[in-house]
């Protein structure tokens, strides 16, 4: 197979000139998948401290249902936006198909259920171990999640990062509601997506490999900010 | 009791603000430079072939209208435009497309270009098909030898042209051969390249995406030129009336140029490695 020889070349020459077509796709990818992990943090990593915190009836088939999400296919969460975000859906006036926004809101979907479900379960294993504590000082239940958050924020971290790298690597759902449109909608993997099916093997897979130095570039950033945070709060 | 009232409003209030934030963000990442801009639903045929990429910025560049280019197949092109997601569809299957604007989707079919269909196999010919001129024989035998033959499987225009090739070829079910020498991807054009090609399959493409395919292995054109295998392509503006949003008259700038003496040329002129991919037909 020449093509393995000609893709790494291709990616190594992708990189180093900074093509501006690459470097337009790869800031749309960020763009998109940062604001949906944020996003789903935001709402993913509450949610899975309450149920980690809070007794209540029915909890565990949540939890069950929780962790069921977390095996939604991409492109079916991408069918179901398509239907709410399309002119012909309920949220047609928002104008958002074939847009970013569209995107972020396919993978915010996407990615919720797993930083909760993840999310849950790190902090459950803290929960446990505050548990005696928060009772016998009578902890409300609103200070509990706002502790466990900010006690747990370097695993959650890497709950983001899970999260991250599910979104970056999915085109189901960012190829159908934002259409692979050219300087538009056109992020790395409907690029790959495209590049494969014009046959032209060695580019997709150099797309790809251009992915992989991103995805490992974003994982390094964390773990030094991660471990100069750490340093800092034991000086 | 006030307290708690209170402050579930509060709760509530925080809830709809964070709501409120969220739908904000989408819109905020939604909402791009005010450009002029179409939606234009097409197929994979066009875009992977280059040509759309090579025509369009000279639409652009005299008219101020941008073109995002939605590449699916004909089917999938169809089913969005009739959504309202798209202001104008350029597909190649007449008779859908003719249906497309009788029930009312579309305001008016207009002749664009046309190119051909091929069937392409490996050079080895094992259904010895490559002595046939004609594509309904060539069909035939092979499903005589059953010999692979890849199919599209996605109610795309090629799928839908490579069906009524097997109707002609009498006495073939490829319904029933499905899954043993009758293989159905259910994928655009280039995937099922991929596909045949590694599969050392027959397969029925547009000429247009064939030359430009990069992955051809030892695959060639084995049945080609005959008038079975014309695929004409046609330009239809979303009908405003039934869909208000669709700007028609942008949409209607654009269909005007593409069949107008710029376009065509423009068409006209799209050549990869010397060969002129489709041939401007408007009238």
């Amino acid at each position: 197979m020449q093509d393995f020889a000609d893709a790494f070349r291709l990616a190594f020459a992708l990189l180093v000139q900074l093509d501006p077509n690459l470097v337009e796709i790869v800031a749309l990818s960020l763009q998109v998948t940062l604001s949906a992990v944020a996003l789903a943090c935001a709402i993913g990593f509450p949610a899975g401290a309450a149920l980690a915190a809070a007794k209540f009836p029915g909890r565990g088939a949540v939890i069950v249902i929780l962790n069921t999400m977390m095996s939604l296919p991409p492109v079916v969460i991408g069918l179901l936006v398509y239907m709410l975000v399309s002119n012909a859906g309920p949220l047609g006036f928002m104008q958002l198909l074939y847009t970013p926004g569209a995107m972020i809101m396919a993978q915010t979907i996407l990615v919720t259920p797993l930083v909760a479900a993840l999310g849950r379960q790190v902090l459950a294993d803290f929960h446990d171990e505050y548990d005696e504590t928060f009772r016998s000082m009578a902890v409300p239940w609103r200070k509990q999640v706002a502790a466990l958050l900010w006690d747990a924020r370097y695993s959650l971290l890497t709950v983001a990062l899970a999260g991250f790298g599910r979104a970056v690597a999915e085109v189901g759902a960012v190829i159908i509601v934002g259409g692979n449109i050219a300087h538009v909608t056109r992020v790395m993997t409907t690029a790959i997506a495209l590049e494969t099916s014009r046959g032209d093997l060695a580019l997709a897979l150099a797309l790809g490999i251009v992915l992989l130095v991103v995805a490992v570039t974003i994982n390094a950033a964390v773990m030094v900010l991660r471990a100069s945070a750490q340093r800092l709060a034991y000086v | 009791m006030a307290t708690i009232g209170s402050r579930m409003m509060m709760a509530r209030g925080r809830i709809a603000f964070c709501i409120a934030m969220v739908i904000l963000a989408f819109c905020a990442a939604g909402a791009r430079a005010a450009e002029e801009f179409i939606i234009l639903q097409s197929t994979t045929s066009t875009q992977n072939s280059g040509l759309l990429d090579a025509i369009l910025p000279d639409f652009t560049k005299s008219t101020g209208i941008e073109v995002r280019v939605v590449a699916v197949g004909t089917g999938q092109a169809i089913k969005n435009a009739r959504n309202g997601d798209g202001d104008v569809l350029l597909v190649h299957s007449r008779a859908a497309e003719e249906a497309f604007v009788a029930q009312g989707w579309g305001v008016e079919r207009h002749d664009v270009m046309y190119n051909d269909f091929v069937i392409v196999g490996p050079a080895s010919d094992p259904a010895g098909i490559a002595p046939f001129n004609g594509a309904i024989a060539a069909m035939f035998w092979i499903a005589k030898a059953k010999a692979p033959f890849v199919s599209r499987g996605d109610d795309s225009g090629t799928h839908k042209a490579e069906l009524r090739l097997w109707a002609l070829a009498s006495g073939v079910d490829v319904k029933a051969a499905s899954g043993s020498w009758y293989r159905e991807t259910g994928s655009g054009m280039g995937a099922t390249l991929n596909i045949g090609v590694a599969m050392g399959a027959y397969v029925l493409t547009d000429r247009a995406t064939w030359i430009a395919f990069k992955n051809k292995s030892d695959s060639k054109i084995m049945v080609e030129g005959d008038p079975n295998l014309f695929n004409p392509y046609g330009v239809i503006l979303v009908n405003p009336a039934r869909h208000p949003r669709v700007k028609a008259e942008a949409g209607h700038t654009f269909i005007d140029w593409l069949t107008g003496p710029e376009g065509q040329a423009a068409i006209g002129a799209f050549k990869i490695d010397g060969k002129q991919l489709f041939f401007p037909n408007a009238k």
